[in-house]
């Protein structure tokens, strides 16, 4: 998070210095042609899929585990099958991914100098990551109240932790653009400065992204089908004499 | 591509550098962030070597005690974290943010501010590491803290909090730097420099940078993890509640084995500058040179598990890490062949920087052969565990990294500080640390095959390992005196050592061509690249470095006016929110009154310090930058 956090200054107005020819309009002469920012952006979104990388192996390893625990008699629930609400949280993923759409058109509008348009989609880009949070705030509550917490079971550890994560760097992203917003109703972002909005954009499609996977791998693919498949492969790997 | 050396209007004059402590802590000059990390990390090294030298005082003879046992974990933890994290990555770091500017021909790295906030940052996590000392919680689960040796259960000090969040915090100040210097290579280049033409050292910087950018979020999620399971008590590495203590060897080993090419490639680009320099011919293979880096961090992401061999991972997984591992076994011959093909027939002139990078080239063979003998899961079977290893990696990391690292020292510090070091006392320097590394780390290899476990505290009488354990000893106070004899090198230079030249080896590279120590703006106006070597070719153009030929001196350049140079301002904001930062950190660490909010139960210090670190880098973004 601290990551994140510090990546902040390099989008926000002034950002760093241009070395050297600066011309204080935000197209400082490089070797690429390309702001800098933006590449320092790239590079740490290169890292950040690592990071969510990593929490997703440990989600998959442990996917499914619960259940054999539970099954074996030494586990306790609530399980994933028992709690998950698909169709809610369908509708807070549409949400997160229509907020994509409304970065978009934020940094068209900016792009084509039309700051009102910049204040209205950065606003709504805005609410609605703040209306994601708000369904994950409360789905965590309902989890709780149905009984599972951080160290319930090795499924909630696990489940907390991912999408925790995620609902952090979607916090971050809220902050940013409300400080965008703010900026801008001071008057202090141009058509010049229309990089610091699509960084800002960049971060913004990149948690989104990671939404789609965390979605697809902890909602959508039955339980049962996953711990099927890993059964097949593991008969398959010891009739050639592996595993 | 517009010259990046146009007179500025808006000028403030910068002739003279500000010196004065309050200078020091606002910099945001690349240099001067270099320098800074630097001696930090040299003096983390001195720290690492004293409590190696204590640990080989404990296994002089059998049955001593020196030192407890449970301090003797403290000890090797420490003494293996500090090295890694707090000396070698560091004194990398050092010559990343001093030399690769300079070689780029650029004024400074693309985010000065984020530059100094990422030292700052890294100087509070080497003070939190070593706090632990005060408070009697020496970190003590090994530098690779395996669960469950960090469990609540097995371990329920501080040790383990104080090693996670410092290695935390260090994560973060390497993965600043590495953004800063990947932007930097790509983005802030000279005019005419392009990717292939850019020194190797340069090269290997960005590609170093890459692999810290890529392998530490995954020992980051490890350490968030493990810092879940001892602070919230779940239960992610605890086999009763599901968790599985492989997931952490995984986690670790898929950041662990890049990070021994983040330690090692910056010395390889280090000797990869040296031996051309001091055969007085062009780098034997250039571009191969750059391939075989790339293939070596490639091919690093793919080997993690042979660090897991005896955990039972099945033969298909062993035989493949074993393919893999052996596959980088090429890449990093071709490299040895490279340096091997640049000294040949060329003039040598054995400087002891040429000694340190020629030290590399032979004692880092010996560890990489040793390493293709594990690659071997029946081999490393026997092998695993063992003072073996021991030899092995430090045949890597001190007859790799550590030659090379000295190789850099020598070399720069003639540009670094104006004067040359002494050569008299330097050769003293290598050949007490050349016979005093190999009768500590050699002998290991015949102990390590006898049997003798790695991480005890002591031996037995009747093991037979005695005699060598002394020999081991001996040698690592011999090594230990040898930086000693550095130490008054350099204060001996700094006092009245032989002022340097411009260009006192008749190097290669473009840092040569500016004065030492260079000015505050680097170069007065930014060199035009048009060659490999541009200062070479400026020198001798077409007859060659080892002709002798001098050609018709260049037209000079028309000179700006260094006050119309335009530099960035200095600013005390990165240090207050790293300091923020630091009291962060520590409040997960010391007894401090607990907050709570809601369900959050925080110690009272982490949201302080968060909102300093915050209201800093707010403040930060929206000063001007100058």
């Amino acid at each position: 998070m601290a990551q994140a956090v510090a990546t902040l200054e390099t989008a926000h107005g002034g950002g760093e210095s241009h070395i050297g020819g600066a011309d204080h309009s935000g197209h400082p002469p490089t070797s690429t042609g390309l702001d800098s920012r933006k590449i320092a952006m790239w590079a740490f979104l290169a890292s950040d899929c690592m990071f969510f990388g990593s929490l997703i192996a440990m989600y998959m390893i442990y996917r499914g585990e619960a259940e054999r625990l539970y099954q074996a008699g030494q586990g306790i629930g609530p399980l994933p099958h028992e709690i998950l609400d698909i169709p809610y949280t369908s509708i807070s993923a549409f949400v997160l991914l229509m907020s994509s759409l409304t970065m978009v058109l934020a940094l068209a509008s900016i792009q084509k100098g039309n700051v009102r348009g910049l204040r209205i989609w950065l606003g709504a880009t805005a609410l609605l990551g703040a209306v994601f949070l708000g369904g994950q705030f409360f789905e965590f509550t309902e989890f709780k109240h149905e009984g599972l917490g951080l160290t319930t079971n090795i499924f909630g550890s696990s489940f907390f932790t991912l999408t925790g994560f995620h609902g952090a760097h979607v916090t971050i992203g809220v902050i940013w653009l409300m400080s965008l917003l703010i900026m801008s109703l001071r008057g202090g972002v141009r058509k010049d400065q229309a990089l610091n909005v699509e960084i800002a954009g960049l971060y913004w499609h990149f948690v989104d992204i990671v939404w789609i996977v965390i979605f697809t791998l902890v909602y959508l693919i039955p339980y049962d089908e996953i711990s099927t498949i890993t059964h097949e492969a593991e008969g398959a790997l010891r009739q050639i004499g592996l595993g | 591509m517009a010259s990046i050396a146009q007179p500025q209007v808006m000028a403030q004059p910068i002739t003279k550098p500000a010196t004065g402590l309050w200078s020091w802590l606002t910099t945001v000059d690349h240099k001067r962030i270099g320098i800074m990390y630097g001696v930090t990390a040299f003096l983390f090294l001195l720290l690492g070597g004293v409590e190696a030298l204590i640990i080989r005082t404990q296994l002089a003879r059998p049955n001593l005690d020196v030192v407890s046992a449970a301090r003797y974990n403290e000890l090797f933890t420490m003494h293996g974290t500090t090295m890694i994290f707090l000396a070698l990555m560091p004194m990398s770091v050092a010559f990343f943010n001093y030399v690769m500017p300079l070689q780029i021909g650029a004024r400074d790295v693309a985010f000065p501010r984020l530059n100094a906030y990422s030292y700052w940052i890294f100087l509070g996590g080497g003070i939190i590491l070593n706090l632990s000392w005060f408070f009697h919680a020496a970190p003590n689960a090994g530098w690779y803290g395996y669960a469950p040796l960090t469990s609540t259960s097995w371990n329920p000090g501080r040790n383990v909090d104080f090693w996670l969040i410092g290695l935390q915090v260090l994560g973060v100040a390497s993965m600043l730097a590495a953004f800063n210097m990947i932007v930097t290579v790509i983005n802030m280049r000279a005019p005419g420099m392009t990717m292939m033409r850019m020194p190797i050292f340069s090269w290997t910087t960005l590609i170093v940078s890459i692999l810290l950018v890529m392998a530490f979020p995954a020992i980051t999620a490890a350490l968030i993890l493990l810092a879940f399971d001892r602070y919230a008590g779940t239960g992610f590495y605890e086999y009763a509640a599901g968790g599985d203590p492989l997931l952490w060897q995984h986690l670790f080993w898929v950041f662990g084995h890049p990070e021994v090419y983040i330690l090692v490639l910056p010395a390889f680009g280090i000797v990869s500058e040296i031996i051309p320099v001091f055969s007085r011919k062009p780098l034997f293979g250039y571009s191969v040179m750059v391939y075989a880096t790339c293939a070596i961090a490639f091919l690093g992401f793919g080997v993690w598990a042979h660090h897991m061999f005896t955990v039972g991972m099945g033969p298909t997984a062993n035989a493949v890490f074993a393919g893999s591992t052996m596959l980088i076994a090429i890449p990093t011959g071709v490299k040895i062949f490279n340096w091997l093909g640049t000294m040949v027939k060329g003039s040598l002139r054995f400087t002891t920087a040429m000694l340190f990078a020629v030290g590399l080239v032979s004692q880092f063979v010996i560890g990489g052969l040793s390493g293709v003998m594990h690659a071997s899961p029946p081999v490393d079977s026997q092998q695993n565990d063992t003072y073996f290893i021991i030899a092995h990696f430090h045949y890597v990391l001190f007859g790799g990294t550590v030659f090379g690292l000295m190789a850099g020292t020598y070399f720069w510090f003639p540009k670094i500080t104006g004067r040359l070091l002494d050569e008299r006392l330097g050769k003293w320097n290598f050949w007490m640390a050349f016979v005093g590394f190999n009768a500590t780390f050699f002998p290991m290899h015949f102990v390590g095959l006898a049997g003798m476990p790695r991480r005890y505290f002591t031996y037995s009488e009747d093991s037979g390992w005695g005699p060598w354990n002394l020999f081991i000893t001996i040698g690592a106070f011999v090594l230990a005196t040898s930086f000693l004899v550095f130490i008054i090198n350099v204060v001996k230079t700094l006092r009245n050592g032989e002022v340097a030249s411009d260009d006192p080896w008749d190097a290669a590279t473009i840092e040569w061509a500016t004065s030492s120590p260079p000015p505050v703006y680097n170069f007065a106006s930014i060199p035009e690249i048009t060659h490999r070597d541009q200062l070479w070719w400026d020198k001798y153009g077409d007859h060659g470095a080892g002709s002798g030929v001098e050609r018709k001196a260049p037209a000079p350049k028309e000179q700006v006016d260094p006050s119309s140079i335009h530099l960035p301002n200095p600013s005390y904001f990165p240090l207050v929110s790293a300091f923020g930062f630091f009291i962060l950190a520590l409040g997960m660490l010391i007894d401090n009154p607990v907050l709570t909010i809601g369900l959050l139960h925080l110690p009272i210090l982490v949201p302080i310090g968060g909102l300093i670190m915050v209201v800093a880098i707010y403040a930060w973004a929206f000063e001007p930058a100058g």
